[in-house]
């Protein structure tokens, strides 16, 4: 399979085989206009299988949302066929509106307009907990 | 602005704080009777709970304040669905400080988002409670004379008590403290707690099902009711509500100078023979609770005697 690269735009590289649907529905990259392109189950030397999506525009992406997903992406700035910039990902202290708390007591659950906010509580167990009602969320 | 909404809000210092301005108004309590002059506090009970809305309205009438609130008969009305933050938002063009309670967990955070106003969370379902807290804590305090150096069962209901869960980790911050932990295999206390607080901070803990077994060893013994709204199946809950009753035959192992606590209303896990024991302290653990909450209101309000 072969997918033209980029000229102006994004790549999230090195994602976990398999997490990219996720991502490509965290980040709202269906309500894009311009072309998205996601592979699945490239080879990788290092992952074996990755997954890498290519947006062909130069959007603002909530890293955070990233880091919360999978903090080995890498995202990759393209300008004019180059790589200008990399970044890396990391477990954001703070999640807001990614993640529904699934505590059917929980005061966000009934009050849906409230803005979900998630707090890390546990970086070595990846750990959130929900700001309103503490409930904790494995990642 | 402070709220607040956990106990965890609160560092040590300003707990030992809280404390020390409740025990100096219980013995000058004529120095405090003008503090809150024209200042009101508003009691928003979203669900009944008369005895904690009484407790908050007798610490603001006792530091001359007003007050001003509703409690709902039923949690289902609750304001005909207005959203907790514009009941707040009105709310804090008129009262200078709020206390709330609400059967959703997280309300209060909810509140505090748009307050203008300090917010008391006077109990959000089966999360904080944490005007409770700083309550058992004066009890203890005013008991021992200090944080150190005793044993505390705790009976009953461990795994959805939320007052135990509280009372464990705002306790946990001294030292010298032993822990039992009295329950039947279906209420114990939960996993988290052992590994986040007890575990962590090295903490002198054990677990039992015998209330007997451990009587002799306590200083402290806190009991808690068997809630049946806990229970799916009412079997279960008829077979363990009675598991755990406190009887004068059950105390005669207990210590002396043993201090018998209960964040009340109790059903029958402490019979009523018990109460004229001078070991029962719970009568005396919900008057502590006004004076606690005065303390809190002035600290909150940023006044001082
Ligand atoms: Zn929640």
């Amino acid at each position: 399979m072969k997918i033209d690269s980029i000229q102006n735009g994004i790549v999230l590289d090195h994602i976990q085989a398999g997490r990219s649907m996720e991502i490509y529905r965290l980040l709202g990259l269906n309500r894009l206009d311009c072309s998205v392109a996601i592979i699945k189950n490239a080879r990788s030397t290092q992952m074996g299988k990755k997954d890498i999506i290519k947006i062909a525009d130069r959007i603002d992406i909530n890293l955070d949302v990233l880091g919360f997903v999978d903090p080995g992406i890498t995202v990759d700035i393209i300008e004019n066929g180059e790589l200008v910039e990399k970044k890396h990902v990391q477990l954001p202290e703070k999640l807001v509106n990614v993640l529904k708390c699934k505590n059917p007591r929980c005061i966000t659950v009934s009050e849906p307009h409230l803005r979900s906010e998630f707090l890390l509580t546990d970086r070595e167990k990846r750990v959130y907990s929900c700001a309103y009602c503490d409930t904790r969320y494995h990642r | 602005m402070r709220n607040l909404l956990n106990i965890t809000d609160l560092t040590t210092g300003e707990i030992d704080e809280l404390i020390t301005v409740a025990e100096d108004i219980i013995a000058n309590p004529e120095k405090y009777q003008d503090v809150c002059r024209r200042k009101k506090l508003a009691t928003l009970f979203f669900e009944p709970s008369t005895r904690t809305r009484l407790s908050f309205e007798a610490a603001m009438l006792d530091l001359g304040g007003n007050v001003l609130g509703f409690s709902e008969a039923s949690s289902s009305s609750t304001s005909k669905g207005e959203t907790v933050g514009d009941t707040i938002r009105v709310v804090c063009g008129y009262a200078d400080i709020i206390a709330m309670r609400h059967p959703k967990e997280g309300a209060p955070y909810a509140a505090a988002q748009v307050a203008t106003k300090p917010i008391i969370n006077a109990g959000d379902g089966g999360h904080n409670h944490p005007t409770q807290t700083l309550t058992d804590l004066l009890t203890i305090h005013r008991e021992r004379g200090s944080f150190e150096n005793f044993t505390i069962g705790f009976c009953g209901d461990l795994k959805f008590g939320r007052t135990v869960h509280s009372l464990v980790s705002a306790l946990a911050r001294y030292t010298g403290i032993h822990f039992v932990f009295i329950s039947p295999e279906e209420l114990k206390l939960p996993r988290y707690i052992i590994d986040n607080t007890l575990d962590k901070q090295h903490l002198s803990y054990e677990e039992t099902n015998s209330l007997e077994e451990a009587m002799p060893r306590l200083d402290m013994l806190y009991m808690t009711r068997v809630q049946r709204e806990r229970f799916f199946n009412e079997a279960d809950y008829i077979r363990l509500k009675d598991t755990y009753i406190l009887d004068p035959e059950k105390l005669e192992a207990a210590k002396p100078d043993l201090c018998i606590l209960h964040p009340l209303p109790r059903v029958n896990e402490i019979s009523v023979e018990v109460d004229n024991d001078p070991r029962a302290r719970y009568f005396a653990q919900a008057e502590n609770g006004k004076f606690i909450r005065m303390a809190l209101i002035m600290k909150l309000l940023g006044l001082k005697a």
